[in-house]
């Protein structure tokens, strides 16, 4: 039969020689192979001191941005909660009141931002979603927490801390 | 006569606490040199946290096993169930008595052997010490009333067993050239390069892997396999009884490879000697073949851990085959071969 791929095999099962029963010249081969091993250098981290650097496109903890004069992007349009796959976040808008012009960068902004890291898969489709480019999964690792609640990230700890006082 | 016989006890009884001591060290150590050189051979670090390097990680072992909950099961045959690592790390360390661990060693006028007795069946008192060691293993198995531990007891029964003849057919090719069982004798005899390893090449493999197989080491520690038979023997110990086998097992391990180095690889003799003892006197002379000896077991210790990380454990049928159907016959061939080649030796006047 022609064979379909070219990666085809013949498969023989012939009955081992004396040499092959003697299992010798194997076991040789894989002391060779440990043997070198042994001098190579270890890849261990040692975590609590040294810790791994993420690859650039690491998608952790989400951070919402601001723009260049500090002011908070996000104009509570809702595109990620609806582009949320899990549903994990919820947000009620407020209107901008006069005098906050330095805080809130459109009219309209969120009073309540809230991710359920619970919940969250870090799929990243919030930030395609964003028209704004105001939410960025750029951060850690989540932190373990005791409680669910404590899982729940509200503005004051997805906003990016303001720029310089 | 009473004076000098109180002096030669004494100084028996200081060499076994010296002896024993070394070997209860060495065990120790080799729990923690077996992690190093696994982490080694797998590119990672090892145990480290302990002190420097991790050096104090086995009395941190140690203490855990002595502070673990200690269980004896419902239906075990209370008794038996503490007999059996009792008699593991008895027979364990009883073998170290016939090595000899150097020359005479002349301390402040006094002419001591650095052996604990040279009985001329030393080669026999291990084979016989050996062959109980199983004995530990099959109570400690028995008394746990668990299928999976007399599974594991009956396997290491069986194994022992059938490695030990191999074993001592491989021996008898060297006792046939050697014409002695003392391993004084035999270590004495391998003075200069007369090393047995030359000699018995063939006798030396045979009874190297039967050597691993008496240690339940890997790739034949069938008896604690611990995919098919949950832990082995073992499965139902705990605490420091589970201790004493593991500790049984490097023993073992120690004082197997102070018999290889004994037997085959010239034990404290090395190149150089009889220059080296008359540089050094009589004190440090023999201490130095000591130190050499010593070294040469740290190598047979290091090429156990080597084979452990490098060779997957063997099936059952497949390590009754090698033991019945290869290692035996090469051992009785090995046998005719010496014979033969030492008569046509003898022959041309060799």
């Amino acid at each position: 039969m022609e064979s379909l791929t070219s990666r085809r095999k013949l498969v023989a099962s012939k009955p081992l020689n004396f040499w092959e029963r003697a299992y010798l010249p194997a076991i040789l081969s894989g002391l060779r192979i440990t043997g070198k091993h042994f001098f190579r250098k270890p890849v261990t981290i040692s975590y609590p001191e040294v810790k791994r650097e993420f690859s650039e496109n690491f998608r952790g903890m989400h951070s919402l941005k601001r723009d260049e004069e500090g002011r908070e992007r996000c104009t509570a349009c809702g595109l990620c909660a609806l582009s949320c796959p899990a549903e994990a976040i919820t947000m009620i808008a407020a209107e901008r009141q006069k005098g906050e012009e330095k805080l809130y960068r459109e009219e309209k902004y969120a009073a309540v931002y809230e991710i359920n890291m619970l919940r969250c898969i870090f799929c990243g489709l919030c930030e395609e979603a964003c028209p704004k480019e105001a939410i960025y999964l750029d951060g850690d690792i989540v932190p373990s927490n005791y409680l669910r609640k404590d899982f729940i990230y509200g503005k004051d700890k997805l906003v990016e801390a303001p720029l310089n006082q | 006569m009473e004076l000098a016989f109180i002096g030669f006890v004494g100084q028996k009884f200081i060499l076994v606490g010296i002896i024993f001591a070394i070997s209860l060290v060495v065990a120790m150590y080799s729990t923690y040199a077996e992690r190093k050189i696994a982490a080694f051979f797998q590119d990672r670090i090892g145990p480290n946290r302990a002190g420097p390097f991790g050096m104090l990680q086995p009395l941190a072992d140690g203490m855990k096993m002595f502070m673990k909950e200690e269980i004896i099961p419902t239906h075990a045959n209370a008794f038996l169930f503490i007999v059996g690592p009792s008699l593991a790390i008895l027979t364990a360390c009883i073998g170290s008595a016939v090595i000899p661990w150097g020359q005479q060693i002349t301390i402040a006028g006094h002419v001591i052997d650095l052996q604990v007795t040279d009985i001329n069946v030393g080669v026999l008192y291990i084979f016989g010490v050996v062959s109980l060691g199983v004995y530990g293993v099959m109570i400690g198995g028995w008394a746990s009333n668990n299928k999976y531990s007399l599974l594991g007891a009956i396997r290491a029964a069986s194994q022992n067993i059938s490695y030990e003849i191999a074993m001592g057919l491989s021996i008898i090719a060297l006792l046939m050239l050697t014409g002695t069982l003392s391993l004084k004798e035999i270590a004495e005899q391998q003075h200069g390069w007369h090393w047995n390893i030359i000699k018995q090449p063939l006798g030396f493999l045979i009874f190297i892997i039967c050597a691993f197989a008496e240690t339940n080491r890997t790739p034949f520690d069938l008896p604690e396999c611990e995919t098919e038979l949950v832990g082995g023997y073992h499965t139902e110990y705990s605490s420091m009884k589970l201790g004493f086998y593991l500790f049984a097992e490097y023993i073992n391990m120690f004082i197997s490879s102070a018999v290889m180095a004994t037997l085959y690889w010239g034990g404290y003799n090395y190149p150089g000697m009889d220059f080296m003892n008359n540089l050094l006197g009589p004190t440090w002379g023999p201490l130095l073949g000591f130190v050499i000896l010593f070294g040469k077991i740290l190598c047979f210790i290091f090429f156990f851990m080597w084979v452990r990380w490098t060779i997957p454990r063997f099936r059952y049928d497949q390590l009754m085959d090698l033991g019945w159907k290869i290692l035996i016959p090469l051992a009785i061939a090995n046998i005719v071969l010496t014979g033969v080649v030492s008569t046509v030796l003898r022959h041309f006047g060799y």
